[in-house]
């Protein structure tokens, strides 16, 4: 009996190290790579890097203006982010906590564009963006991405606020507080939990924006997001054979996010998986 | 006392509505009238047609071929990362030693909680782009791994006949961490007495897995099956990257036909936005079947 259960906890480590070498090899072939010459990559893939070349990395910070896209990407999302989260907390708290006509209307408005595809509004949507001057610019990709994170974030915080105690609030209203105030100084603060996971999600989901910037932000290269600018390193590579370059321009872009993520990992998963609870 | 609702109700929701009216559901009801033209983008005249854009759609191989390839994806993307992610998932939360409560996790569960959800975090491009080296047929980990054993390697990507197979590989690998995370949480949620009872019973882990924990978490899988079946439907970024629909359309997916299609060498914004009407009555329905199919022998525990 005690024989038997060793073997399923081997063979059940067995299997979950399987996995686990799986997930982490490309990352850290990626890694290694990113120190390796370009003759090291072609001659063995699986070879150790003779020096630790940091070239490779300002070859890709400043040479394919990696370390440009990367601060355009946090400009627009720290802007996204902070727009999503304002707009989002507003609206979801009027749902949550006030009565007046249309209310069902407006907010199954919002939640019911959780269903659709982007692909289907993508044509008009280029056009919309083009007519209001903003192709091509920051502001359109912020305005665009906030847009587009309202649905889930009404939903999520419109059910966060409703399990707010009501009582703190009535409480706040008898006492002469307005209800500007009643919102920023005691719903805020009572909502951190919540705002914090949106605003987790909001982050990587924006950060990780491809085929919105790919149509609305053609042209102009200085402007481009990272994500443009690696699957542009990684055309360029295919042509001047520089795979170093391309792996270290990777890595750069992984290495924050995974920190971060290693940081954070409890808001970072909690956060990911209310998600898809929806 | 409620005096002075009213301003709050519209500085707070005015902004938001604008906002989303503008930029979300104006393109989603302009689309639907685009379908029914014959506009070639950049121009002004779109004429009217009515339903011939989705005649042609009908006769298009492409986009069948397409078709084809989502089917497919939606048939295993969503079984097998399910399969694998209750998998791992079970056996990081039941197993390690039988302890006192019936099931234990195995140790370092977080770390390996960890470490699978690496993919999440990345961007799709990203991991487009790094599996799109490992796939490389000179360079790459996979065939320099193969042929160091002295296996021939094909040239994954570069072969119709293995191209597609790489792709969903890669969309596999992609998910199935979060969902060991999403069940991993579910399972935890199972209350300890339903286990101790059951292994007061007799039932072997393997009996209580299959009889208890799966049904138990029947709910999770139910919204797994919906993400993973809208997600099957797309796969854009990761065929645009890696294949681009090649070799030979042998991995052309439906939103890389219509990318091409609107923003491509022809701006066909009417048929363009044609097969985008397809793609959203496709995801609809398949949301709302996978929602349907799965709605049976619902367990709470209360």
């Amino acid at each position: 009996m005690r024989r038997e259960l060793g073997v399923a906890n081997v063979l059940s480590h067995g299997f979950l190290l399987f996995w686990g070498a799986l997930t982490v090899l490309p990352l850290l072939w990626m890694f290694i790579s990113s120190f390796k010459s370009n003759a090291e990559i072609l001659a063995d893939p699986w070879s150790l890097p003779g020096a630790l070349r940091f070239d490779n990395w300002s070859r890709a910070w400043s040479g394919a203006h990696i370390g440009q896209y990367f601060l355009n990407s946090l400009v627009v999302v720290a802007g996204s982010v902070t727009l999503t989260m304002l707009m989002g907390a507003t609206a979801a708290y009027v749902f949550a906590r006030y009565e007046f006509r249309g209310k069902q209307v407006v907010y199954y408005l919002f939640v019911g564009g959780l269903m659709f595809p982007v692909f289907l509004a993508l044509v008009p949507l280029f056009f919309v963006v083009r007519n209001a001057g903003l192709f091509g610019t920051w502001t359109g990709l912020i305005l665009v991405y906030a847009a587009y994170s309202l649905p889930f974030t009404v939903f999520f915080l419109t059910a966060f606020f409703r399990t707010l105690p009501t009582a703190v609030a009535e409480a706040a209203l008898v006492d002469g507080c307005g209800h500007f105030r009643l919102f920023f100084q005691v719903m805020l603060p009572m909502a951190r939990p919540g705002l914090i996971s949106v605003a987790i999600f909001n982050f990587l989901s924006h950060w990780n924006q491809f085929l919105l910037p790919q149509v609305l932000m053609q042209g102009d290269e200085s402007k481009w997001v990272l994500a443009q600018g690696l699957a542009a390193l990684s055309v360029n590579q295919g042509y001047a054979g520089d795979y170093a370059q391309l792996f270290a321009g990777l890595t750069i872009a992984v290495v924050p996010v995974l920190l971060v993520y290693i940081l954070f990992q409890r808001q970072v998963q909690s956060g990911l998986t209310a998600g898809q609870l929806k | 006392m409620r005096h002075g609702k009213y301003p709050l109700i519209v500085t707070f929701l005015v902004p938001p509505v604008l906002l989303y009216v503008i930029f979300v559901v104006s393109p989603y009801l302009q689309a639907f009238q685009i379908s029914t033209t014959d506009w070639l983008g950049y121009s002004a005249d779109a004429n009217s047609v009515g339903l011939a854009n989705f005649k042609t759609l009908w006769n298009d191989d492409y986009v069948w071929n397409a078709l084809k390839n989502n089917a497919i994806l939606l048939a295993l993307v969503p079984v097998l990362t399910i399969v694998l992610g209750l998998f791992f998932a079970a056996m990081l939360n039941m197993g390690g030693r039988k302890g006192r409560a019936g099931v234990s996790g195995v140790r370092g569960s977080s770390f390996y909680r960890t470490v699978y959800f690496f993919p999440q975090v990345l961007s799709v491009v990203i991991i487009a782009l790094l599996w799109k080296e490992v796939y490389h047929p000179n360079k790459g980990l996979l065939t320099s791994a193969l042929n160091s054993v002295g296996l021939g390697a094909p040239t994954w990507l570069g072969d119709p006949r293995t191209a597609f197979w790489c792709v969903l590989a890669v969309m596999i690998w992609s998910n199935v961490g979060f969902y060991v995370v999403l069940f991993g949480a579910a399972m935890s949620a199972i209350p300890k007495e339903i286990y101790e009872a059951v292994m007061l019973d007799g039932a072997s882990r393997l009996t209580t897995l299959w009889k208890v924990t799966i049904p138990l978490l029947w709910d999770t899988v139910q919204v797994a099956w919906v993400y993973l079946a809208i997600f099957a439907l797309d796969g854009f970024i990761l065929v645009q990257l890696m294949t681009n629909g090649g070799p030979n359309f042998s991995t052309d997916v439906i939103g890389v036909r219509m990318y091409d299609t609107a923003f491509g060498s022809e701006t066909k914004f009417g048929y363009a936005s044609a097969i985008g009407v397809v793609m959203f009555f496709l995801t609809l329905t398949v949301a709302v079947l996978a929602l349907r199919a799965s709605k049976r022998d619902r367990i709470e525990y209360s």
